[in-house]
């Protein structure tokens, strides 16, 4: 058996009295794309910098493709690689300075033509020789993508990677992501748009209060917690309500878990004589999924 | 998936990369502002030097027949050095935390060793620029023998190591600017400025004498500056004793620190 990308386990971090990870246990296999969703303050960051060995876990393990990150930090930072919430740059430097000096600190010299890829696919490759400095915000958060990349780590952790990137970049990331997950990169994703996440990731988990709250295949997430809803029109509303719809503004919203329990719905509204002239059906999302798990956490 | 072709050919080779690169980083880091940082210590050196030896060089002799002018400039070189070695490890760590970009670092699998030995020489560079540009300039004005070569070297090393390490701790227990500048005004100048830059501690009263002896900065300048004359206030030995104890313990020090990632991994 392979180790899994991710393994986390017991993991505990308190700042003072407030404990921002109560007690995480995770394991993410390689190849997979991965969510984590919560909150502000869920401790996603929190997570991730520990994984990163940015901050120090106060108990628990972490390891990165069978790395133990604080035993083994060398092989476990080399196999990640990681994209910070914060928009942190060194304006000292140019864009393409920026990335050869992050290669080097992997070991890695004569990387050009990877960073040149990485620029291009990023579509920075006009700006490589500017600084850091005279970068736009969506920019600078594309160059740390960049940085996240120059050693071709298998583990790959985006915190929050398209905050601040426009509608057509955010595409062209999700599209590169994509790629890279296709290439066997496992990928980690934390973000606010649920729709990007229900879209993208295989399995989610969802944090709240430094404890994760669910955690299955977005598929199961989507039947679990959310029903798809049928809506009508009809002719008389009151006999369809009678029938265990809610009347809303002209529509009769019917709640339905499985196909056949249509049939049986437009046979009885039939009978009753309410004549179905309108229908449209809500999908599950998984924004409404996130919002029950919440409130029920 | 990684290429073969990029990757380097063993551990050893890709933490020696690791360690050049963060150099060449941290020297580029000053060298980009180099009029700030090489320029102007320079010319604030060139000042002391102009206005003491305009005003003492004829009255005053060091050693019996040592023009005054001779004798402080090698002090105002290590001033110079030791000054800007600390600066440079500590302004760094402190921008870099402030600023938020020392992750790319922390992220990176560079031990504490890299680390420390990385910021400490880069910060040595800066020093040895700097004085070289005294030494240089000081030529048009002073005539300064150079008797041993092998001390000024030893002396300019490890006195600039030594700040140079001290400013790595300072740079990481420190949170803002402001705690730099405390530790740099109450600290760093006053024990540089009672060491014997300008000054021979022979010329002090014994009381005097005894406490610069309790300052690792007099043991510094004034083994740096028998390089240049062959004579000095103590045995180079001696001074050389002392330097290198306190760097080692410095040293060790900041190797605690980081290993624990002490106000740096929160
Ligand atoms: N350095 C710190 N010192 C004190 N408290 C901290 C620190 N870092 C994080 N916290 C606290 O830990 C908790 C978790 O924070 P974290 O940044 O992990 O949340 P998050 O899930 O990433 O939130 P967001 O969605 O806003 O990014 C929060 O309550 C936060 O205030
Ligand atoms: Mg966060």
């Amino acid at each position: 058996m392979t180790t899994p990308a991710i393994r986390i386990a017991a993991l505990t971090k308190s700042y003072g009295s407030l404990q921002a990870l109560a007690g995480i246990d995770l394991e993410i296999a390689r190849g997979e794309f991965f969510g984590l969703l919560g909150p502000n303050g869920a401790g996603k960051t929190t997570l991730i910098s520990a994984l990163a060995g940015l901050v120090r876990a106060d108990g628990g393990t972490l390891e990165v493709m069978g790395h133990d990150v604080v035993a083994d930090f060398h092989n476990a930072r080399l196999k990640l690689g990681v994209v910070p919430q914060e928009l942190v740059f060194d304006p000292f430097f140019t864009v393409r300075e920026v990335l050869r000096i992050q290669s080097g600190y992997y070991g890695i010299c004569n990387n050009d033509g990877w960073v040149d890829e990485i620029l291009s696919r990023l579509d920075l490759l006009s700006r490589a020789d500017a600084s850091m400095r005279t970068l736009s915000g969506g920019m600078k958060r594309r160059v740390l993508v960049a940085q996240a990349l120059v050693h071709r780590p298998p583990v790959i952790v985006l915190d929050e990677p398209t905050a601040g990137v426009d509608v057509e970049l955010r595409q062209g990331l999700w599209q590169f992501v994509k790629q890279l997950n296709a290439d066997g990169h496992t990928i980690v994703l934390t973000t606010h748009y649920l729709e990007e996440a229900e879209a993208l990731c295989g399995r989610i988990a969802m944090m709240k209060a430094g404890r994760i709250v669910a955690l299955d295949t977005t598929a199961n997430l989507l039947s679990r917690f959310s029903t798809r809803s049928l809506r009508l029109q009809v002719q008389r509303p009151e006999v369809a309500e009678a029938l265990g719809g809610v009347v809303s503004g002209g529509w009769v919203d019917f709640s339905i878990d499985t196909a056949p329990e249509v049939e049986t719905l437009l046979a009885r509204l039939r009978e009753a004589g309410a004549d179905v002239y309108g229908i449209s059906v809500g999908e599950p999302d998984l924004e409404q999924v996130f919002l029950e798990v919440m409130r029920r956490a | 998936m990684p290429d073969p072709d990029t990757l380097p050919g063993s551990f050893r080779a890709s933490i020696f990369i690791g360690f050049r690169t963060l150099l060449y980083k941290e020297v580029l880091r000053f060298w980009k502002v180099n009029f700030q940082t090489v320029a102007a210590p320079v010319l604030s050196a060139l000042l002391f030097l102009l206005i003491f030896s305009h005003v003492l060089d004829r009255r005053v002799t060091v050693y019996g027949d040592v023009a005054y002018t001779a004798f402080l400039t090698p002090g105002l070189i290590m001033m110079s050095l030791l000054q800007n070695a600390f600066a440079n490890s500590s302004s760094s760590l402190i921008q870099s935390k402030i600023t938020g970009n020392i992750i790319f670092v922390l992220l990176a699998p560079l031990s504490s060793r890299v680390f420390f030995a990385a910021y400490a020489l880069a910060a040595v560079f800066r020093g040895l620029f700097v004085a070289v540009g005294v030494w240089l300039v000081s030529v048009f004005f002073v005539d300064l023998p150079l008797a041993q070569p092998a001390w000024v070297a030893t002396f300019a090393i490890l006195g600039g190591a030594l700040l140079a390490t001290f400013g790595i701790i300072a740079g990481i227990w420190a949170e803002k600017f402001d705690q730099l500048a405390a530790f740099q005004n109450f600290l760093i100048m006053p024990l540089t400025m009672l060491s014997g830059v300008f000054y021979s501690i022979h010329s002090l009263p014994s009381f005097w004498q005894q406490v610069s002896h309790a300052n690792p900065f007099f043991f510094m300048i004034d083994g740096f500056r028998y390089g240049f004359f062959g004579q000095s206030d103590t045995s180079p030995w001696l001074s050389l004793a002392v330097v290198g104890a306190c760097f080692i313990v410095l040293a060790t020090l900041t190797l605690i620190l980081l290993g624990r990632g002490y106000k740096l991994r929160g």
